[in-house]
């Protein structure tokens, strides 16, 4: 009996009672979840920042009897290598054996214009040799993405020509450079912002002074000024278009560039690593900080940034208030009971509802019926353009506050429950009503559990795409949401966002393959956006926690 | 002490100020009242007398029942859902429970003390004028008078006064009992529950806490519930002995102690049970 006894205690011990195999299940199951957490990012940051990092330029010379993928090309190709790819079909000798596997290499050869397509293939068994072209040049252009190019002079606009082999040759590109930058944002600001104001006065007197005589002076007035501004738009163009570029692509055709068309310049096999790091920095800036070219395969993406921001910086004023009210409701004044908890179900399961649902909600809900509704009323003039009767900023935002309102009513409830009881009697006996309990004494101290749920519905809204695609996301929004013209916060208008750009660019793009580093790092931006958003929702968080510390002794 | 100070909210009952240096002897009077928990009773016909400007204990093991009437003294217990009481508790001639008295207007007159220290998250400062803030008092010279008067009542004026606008956590177990204390007393109540004050506490701030006691009776109409029956005989004037929901018996202090007419009294207070 004895014995019996201290044998099972002993089989115990040595498998369920230290509980070894769990922890080490339960440290797998960790393991695993930071092992695809980190592969997640590594494989985003590894196909994102190359697409930053300036390559060197190949020419390519290929063995006697292949066939060049670029026309008029000859034996050489010249580009950047993009990566390597295997193919299915081996390399065979003579005998019939396999001697390597056929891989395929993939050549940005840019000059689109030229070559019809960015991309070229080629088998590693046609090619002969590389080098390294020290004095190509890779320019940047407003229209056709890149060019790789040999200069031949550049046709100053006073008729004189300076040689691509003179010295002065770099400096005056250069120089021409800086100045169509100048005299493009010149151009952007007249046409976007001085003739924008215009316009937009016209069309509100066109609606709103329903062709009476001083509406009619008034609208003569501003369009001589609209004329003025487009003479002078004009006349910059033309400036623009003076000056250009002489060069040679590596196939041997004679192109102009206009100097106004010119972004940026560089010699890739001429720089350092210095030099490069610089030019990945800039690359880096310019992708935040543009607005987006060719069909949003070029460029920066900053207006989709900026958009994504605005957006779920609404999304969050909607959603707090919102959801800390009903929560306050259903944890502090309902009668707990079968209502409430019904009530409770309810919010739970609408956090499980697809969000495309919201989205079709949205558009039926806010778009068509507010938004009609507030057109009639407050827009009558301008109809039939509708002003809030379509997809905006202020449609979108609030239909991603009612899908993230469950998460943050779930949390604030949390955090109304975890306030101690003593704090609620404390308040009371003090002669403080419920309201001035709740006020003063419960919702400081559950502000940080408020803004956990928060950050999990931003978290959540922040990336969503499905929904806005029907209540105002678009490609190419021509005015951000906040800027400078009266009155400053445009609600109605539509908008650009990063999840809707990866969308647009890896499924729309005209050139797929030139989308595809982009799509990487716009994805990598998404990332940092919504880590950048939650960390400033933790380090307040934090802050309050240590304030409203409820730790007795 | 400084003058009064002036009540900014209507006040339903009447502010008697008591003139005599004995006090009511019925100033809080509970009348055959009984109290369920839903279907469970936990007082039963309960009638006793509290005497103003002294101190009364109640003592008892524990489940006696001796905390929910104490927290039916400035009906406390209404937060709690399925309860239901019969009897009546009068206070200074008038019902707790008459309808036209705002159980809130009831709460700024008794003050109350709980078991585990609560201070708010809040400065010292803010923990002691919470009283006054609740009531609509926001003027500095009145609340600053009120902070002083308060924690120097309490005992605890030395020890913060130079640093009231620190965090009321930072304060010690003891210190932050006696900052209740000193909210409790803040908007000068007639009355000051204290519900085990002492339980959580180390011998020297127990001592602190009972000299504290004996203090604000001059003042104050304290009722303090206990386990600890050293500390009935130390600052009670009356003790109360509850068991099972029923008064057993209540006398003098002295006389409670050493002369029980109940044999159950005896038996508790000499430790043969609870």
């Amino acid at each position: 009996m004895r014995d019996s006894d201290t044998k099972d205690l002993e089989l115990t011990r040595t498998l369920a009672a230290p509980g070894e195999p769990f922890v080490w299940l339960t440290a797998m199951g960790l393991a695993l979840g930071l092992i695809m957490v980190v592969g997640l990012l590594g494989v985003i940051v590894a196909n994102g920042l190359p697409v930053f990092w300036p390559s060197k330029i190949v020419e390519v010379h290929l063995k006697p009897g292949v066939k060049n993928p670029l026309p008029n090309s000859g034996d050489t190709l010249t580009g950047e290598l993009v990566q390597t790819r295997e193919k299915r079909i081996p390399v065979l000798s003579a005998t019939g054996d396999k001697i390597e596997d056929q891989t395929e290499i993939q050549i940005f050869v840019g000059n689109k214009d030229v070559n019809g397509s960015g991309f070229a293939f080629l088998n590693n068994t046609d090619i002969a040799s590389l080098s390294e072209p020290r004095g190509i040049y890779r320019l940047e252009r407003m229209e056709y993405g890149i060019a790789f190019a040999y200069p031949k002079s550049l046709q100053l606009a006073d008729g004189t020509s300076v040689p691509a082999n003179s010295p002065a040759f770099t400096q005056t590109l250069a120089r021409l450079d800086a100045e169509s930058a100048a005299r493009r944002s010149e151009i952007e600001k007249i046409e976007k912002h001085d003739i924008g104001a215009i316009n937009s006065r016209i069309t509100q007197l066109r609606a709103k002074g329903k062709g009476s005589p001083e509406s009619l002076k008034e609208i003569a007035a501003l369009d001589a000024d609209y004329q003025l501004l487009a003479a002078k738009a004009r006349e910059l163009r033309a400036i623009q278009a003076a000056a250009a570029l002489i060069y040679t692509t590596p196939n041997g055709i004679e192109r102009r560039l206009p100097v106004g068309e010119l972004v940026a310049f560089n010699l890739p096999n001429t720089l350092d690593f210095t030099q490069k790091l610089g030019l990945f920095f800039h690359n880096i800036w310019n992708f935040l900080s543009l607005d987006p070219r060719e069909a949003n395969t070029e460029g920066g993406i900053f207006p989709a940034i900026f958009g994504t921001f605005v957006m779920t910086l609404l999304m969050s004023l909607a959603v707090v208030p919102f959801g800390v009210v009903a929560a306050i409701y259903l944890r502090e004044y309902a009668r707990q009971g079968l209502a409430v908890r019904a009530v409770r179900i309810a919010v739970n399961n609408l956090a499980g509802v697809p969000s495309i649902v919201f989205g079709v909600f949205g558009l039926g809900f806010f778009v068509y019926f507010v938004g009609a509704s507030i057109d009639s009323t407050f827009f009558g003039e301008y109809l039939p353009t509708p002003t809030f009767g379509t997809g905006g900023i202020l449609w979108a935002a609030a239909t991603l506050a009612l899908m993230t309102v469950p998460v943050v009513i779930v949390a604030t409830e949390e955090a109304l429950a975890a306030v101690p009881r003593g704090m609620r009697e404390g308040s009371l006996s003090c002669g403080a009503s419920k309201w001035q309990t709740i006020q003063r004494i419960i919702l400081p101290a559950s502000l940080p559990g408020i803004l956990t749920g928060l950050i999990l519905a931003m978290a959540r809204g922040a990336g969503e795409v499905a929904p806005l695609m029907l209540v105002g996301v678009v490609k190419l929004a021509p005015s951000l949401p906040i800027d400078g013209a009266f009155p400053f916060v445009h609600l109605e208008r539509k908008f650009m966002h990063l999840g809707f750009h990866i969308y647009d660019l890896g499924f729309q793009s005209p050139d797929s393959e030139a989308a595809k580093p982009m799509v990487f790092a716009t994805t990598l931006l998404l990332i940092l956006l919504v880590v950048v958003l939650n960390l400033a929702a933790i380090l307040i968080r934090e802050k309050l926690r240590k304030r409203y510390a409820t730790g007795a002794f | 002490m400084p003058p009064v100070l002036s009540k900014p909210t209507e006040q339903p009952m009447e502010t008697t100020v008591n003139t005599t240096t004995e006090g009511r002897p019925d100033f809080i009077s509970i009348r055959d009242f009984s109290f369920f928990y839903g279907k469970k009773q936990a007082l039963f016909d309960i009638s006793l007398d509290i005497p103003e400007r002294q101190v009364t204990a109640f003592i008892g093991p524990s489940g006696c029942g001796k905390s929910t009437l104490l927290r039916n003294l400035n009906r406390m217990n209404d937060l709690i859902d399925g309860i239901r009481h019969s009897g009546d508790i009068v206070v200074n001639g008038r019902s707790i429970y008459d309808p036209h008295i705002e159980v809130i207007s009831l709460r700024k007159r008794v003050g109350m003390v709980f078991q585990k220290s609560n201070p708010f998250p809040k400065s010292i400062y803010e923990n002691v004028v919470y009283p006054l803030r609740v009531s609509g008092q926001n003027k500095k010279s009145v609340l600053d008078e009120t902070v002083e008067r308060s924690l120097q009542g309490a005992a605890l004026w030395d020890e913060v006064k130079d640093r009231l606008h620190e965090s009321g956590l930072s304060l010690s177990g003891g210190q932050m009992q006696r900052l209740c204390i000193a909210r409790a007393i803040a908007n000068r109540p007639e009355i000051l529950l204290m519900d085990e004050p002492c339980s959580a506490l180390d011998p020297i701030a127990t001592v602190k806490v009972e000299e504290l006691i004996r203090e604000l009776k001059q003042e104050f109409t304290i009722v303090i519930v206990t386990h600890n029956m050293q500390q009935a005989t130390r600052c009670s004037d009356r003790t109360a002995f509850f068991y099972l929901g029923k008064l057993v018996e209540f006398d003098e202090t002295p006389k409670i102690f050493s002369n029980p007419a109940q044999k159950q009294t005896e038996d508790y207070i000499t430790g043969r049970f609870g």
